[in-house]
């Protein structure tokens, strides 16, 4: 079954990337190791017969707001974590009250695991099943995008906009212009 | 053909990895890419649950959370600059002037 091999590989390979980011102290390999899961999930949108989301997720997010990331870490010349405040303020290494809150955390994941562990019938296809080649096309979603939702694409536009004039304005020096 | 939960778990444990990051970690531009991570996660899940139901829509509100993520991250960054000239540090302990 190289399908599900493909699956496992891919998914081992984001979940481990993403690992890492939290793993180590220098942000840069964080934030290589982020590109690394993005592109395992871009693997994973082709395998769910999504080519534009894959397309987009590897130049969206691998492309511009990682290099944004990027530039940002090279900019303010990567600080690290200092390894001494890291010890002293590792929650893991807090003592009481965090470990009360810890152990409700663990409860709660046994919890959700026994709730969803009895769903059964979550794999069996829902709703009407449109055509399989018509959800792959660019095309249709191109449609569906300028029709049905063409009032949450404008929004988004403007939202850009606002977004741009605010990291201009938080970024400036201040007393400039 | 993959099923459904396959998807499900892979995304949970994404999630789950994300919001560790935010918790457990003092820098502010890795908790930035922690929450670039849950984002992702639930990208996956849209994804995997609009094959389900057989429609595209689950592909059109991945390319909104794509479009609000790029927002989030310039205008996050922005503010992580702005931080760092005040205090010559990243860790979110060092900006504490608001609390009491």
């Amino acid at each position: 079954m190289p399908e599900t091999l493909i699956f496992w590989g891919l998914s081992g390979l984001a979940i481990l990337a993403s690992a890492l980011v939290i793993g180590q102290r220098n942000p840069m390999y964080s934030v290589l190791m982020l590109i690394a899961s993005f592109g395992a999930l871009a693997g994973l949108y082709i395998q769910l017969d999504a080519p534009f989301v894959a397309v987009a997720q590897i130049i969206i997010y691998a492309g511009a707001i990682m290099v944004l990331f990027l530039f940002v870490v090279m900019l303010l010349n990567a600080p690290q974590e200092d390894a001494a405040e890291w010890d002293r303020t590792h929650p893991l290494r807090q003592t009481g009250i965090t470990r009360f809150g810890a152990l409700l955390a663990l409860l709660l994941v046994v919890q959700l695991t026994w709730a969803l562990l009895q769903v059964n019938n979550v794999d069996v296809p829902v709703g009407a099943q449109g055509d399989p080649e018509a959800l792959r096309s660019v095309r249709t979603l191109g449609r569906i995008l300028f029709t049905d939702y063409v009032f949450a694409f404008e929004a988004t536009s403007i939202l850009i906009l606002v977004a741009m004039v605010g990291a201009v304005v938080l970024a400036r020096r201040e007393g400039e212009g | 053909m993959i099923p459904l939960s396959h998807y499900l778990v892979v995304s949970a444990v994404l999630f789950a990895i994300g919001t560790a990051g935010v918790f457990l970690r003092r820098n502010l531009i890795t908790i930035l890419l922690s929450i670039e991570i849950m984002l992702n996660a639930v990208n996956l899940s849209f994804v995997a649950f609009g094959r389900q139901f057989g429609n595209l829509d689950g592909q059109i509100i991945v390319f909104f959370v794509m479009t609000v993520a790029a927002a989030e991250a310039a205008v996050g960054l922005a503010i992580v600059i702005g931080l760092y000239r005040h205090k010559e540090s990243l860790n979110p302990d060092a900006f504490a002037s608001l609390k009491w």
